[in-house]
């Protein structure tokens, strides 16, 4: 097995090395599509998402009604299970939506949804916002995307600890509670600006405060009951995020300038869809983060004589993520280069160097270690 | 500076853009949905990114990149990620022309 030939710190080797051979801040290959096309896709409008958040939150209630009704018996069981889901993988979606400000036409909609969703994440809404738009800006660049989820070769263990929402929740933790205190590390700085810094901090502190009237409760009851309301459904509820947040770019490239080479659509269940809020088509989301959800099952057919064909299921996906993880304990510059179909416009080497499954990946410093024997 | 004849007047459609290069500097025009005509710089100041690629929505303009808006009147920047305003040039109507002051 070898050992990672990668430096994904923030402010390490391979962040200065992507800078160097301009894959920061970098253009983007983009499928054209007709302005006046594009622009019908963008428009914005409120009934979808006005639509799908009563229907989340009273769901959320309802779950949640029947879970307090029944415990501590077991049949509250199912109730946590839709509430969990609900609480930590459907707010996942909505913060992302709402932080990119196209859920809903009108403002303070979207605002109110992106605390609400940051809140039940334990996602501070300013340090989170600013790591997502570099995520958009250098989408799996080697030490500058702060979202890669699986560095490669993937830490397995971590990857299925997660499912229960383990370091969600311990690193979600451990900011909200530097940022309490004040602090905010070097690293985090890199992608917060000064100004919004502030605001950071105040966020962490109200939250602070409701936690621990949460806890509070909790000790005046003598139950976990409250808990299993509020924080605790980030264990029992993120599996479903974290099922699909595999799918989005694990065993693509890296270090490249063409969404179709380093993220995934998938096609999957409406119960799913409804979750992730049509994250599936990733590709397209990457390629036009203006378009909302709603509209991006209608920019997948306008823009897919271009991409690599969909995944027909969350199975299909998972069995070209899985194979390509263990490929890569043998050898980390190891992708999943997907066939482009004859409608394409083919794979260009001025946004990705000629790179290839197996081959040094560009701005990858230590690549001779890859296949060095341990 | 002469004022610069920039496009017809119907180059635009309402609530748009188009971007308008002179010289090596690229510019916005925008139509608001009442009629009338702005200039801003072309890029975004969070990144180089064209804003003729967005959307606009009333008097604002949405970035392609990170959906950062500005108010395309006054330059000023109304959502994150932009914190710093976008400098705007004076434009008049002459004859169904697109007139723009720029430096
Ligand atoms: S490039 Fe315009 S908002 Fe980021």
């Amino acid at each position: 097995m070898s050992r990672s030939n990668r430096d994904y710190a923030l402010l390490g080797r391979d962040a200065k090395l992507a800078e160097e051979i301009g894959l920061v801040s970098a253009q983007w290959y983009h499928t054209e599509i007709p302005r006046s096309e594009m622009k019908a896709l963008m428009k914005r409008s409120d009934g979808p998402a006005i639509r799908d958040t009563i229907i989340l939150f009273g769901v959320m209630l309802a779950a949640v009604s029947g879970g307090i009704a029944l415990w501590p018996s077991w049949w509250s069981l199912p109730f946590w299970a839709v509430y969990g889901v609900m609480y930590a993988s459907a707010m996942d979606s909505r913060w992302h939506e709402c932080g990119h400000g196209s859920a809903f036409k009108t403002r303070w909609m979207n605002d109110a949804l992106y605390q609400v969703a940051c809140f039940c994440m334990l996602r501070n809404p300013v340090t989170w916002r600013w790591s997502h738009t570099r995520h958009h800006t250098d989408t799996i660049v080697v030490g500058h995307d702060p979202e890669i989820i699986a560095m490669r070769p993937a830490d397995v263990a971590r990857l299925l600890i997660n499912v229960f929402g383990v370091y969600e929740l311990i690193g979600n933790g451990r900011t909200t509670l530097q940022l309490i205190a004040g602090y905010m590390p070097e690293t985090v700085k890199t992608f917060v600006p000064e100004s919004e810094r502030s605001k950071a901090f105040l966020i962490a502190r109200i939250w602070a405060v409701i936690y621990l009237s949460v806890a509070a409760l909790a000790i005046w009851m003598g139950s976990i009951l409250p808990f299993m309301v509020i924080g605790l459904p980030i264990f029992y509820g993120s599996w479903h995020m974290v099922m699909t947040g595999v799918m989005q770019h694990l065993g693509l490239a890296e270090n490249v300038l063409d969404h179709r080479l380093n993220s995934r659509t998938v096609y999957i269940n409406p119960v799913s869809r409804f979750i992730y809020w049509n994250m599936n088509y990733h590709v397209e989301h990457h390629m036009f983060p203006m378009v909302p959800y709603h509209a991006l099952p209608k920019l997948h057919e306008v823009v897919k004589h271009d991409m690599p064909p969909a995944h027909g299921s969350i199975f299909s996906a998972y069995a070209e993520i899985i194979p390509a993880l263990r490929k890569q304990f043998q050898n980390p510059d190891w992708f999943v280069k997907r066939s482009l179909p004859g409608t394409a416009k083919p794979y260009r080497p001025e946004f990705h160097g000629d790179l290839e499954p197996g081959q040094p990946t560009p701005g990858i410093g230590g690549y001779p270690l890859a296949t060095a024997a341990e | 500076m002469p004022w610069i004849n920039a496009c017809a007047t119907d180059d635009i459609d309402e609530e748009d853009v188009i971007r308008f290069d002179h010289g090596d500097t690229s510019y916005a025009l925008y139509h608001s949905p009442d009629g009338d005509f702005f200039c801003t710089a072309g890029f975004c100041t969070h990144e180089k990114v064209h804003l003729a690629d967005g959307l606009v929505m009333d008097y604002l303009i949405e970035c392609p990149k990170h959906n950062g808006q500005f108010d395309y009147r006054t330059g000023e920047a109304r959502r994150a990620p932009v914190c710093v305003n976008l400098r705007t040039f004076p434009v008049k109507v002459e004859a169904g022309r697109v007139m723009v002051d720029l430096p």
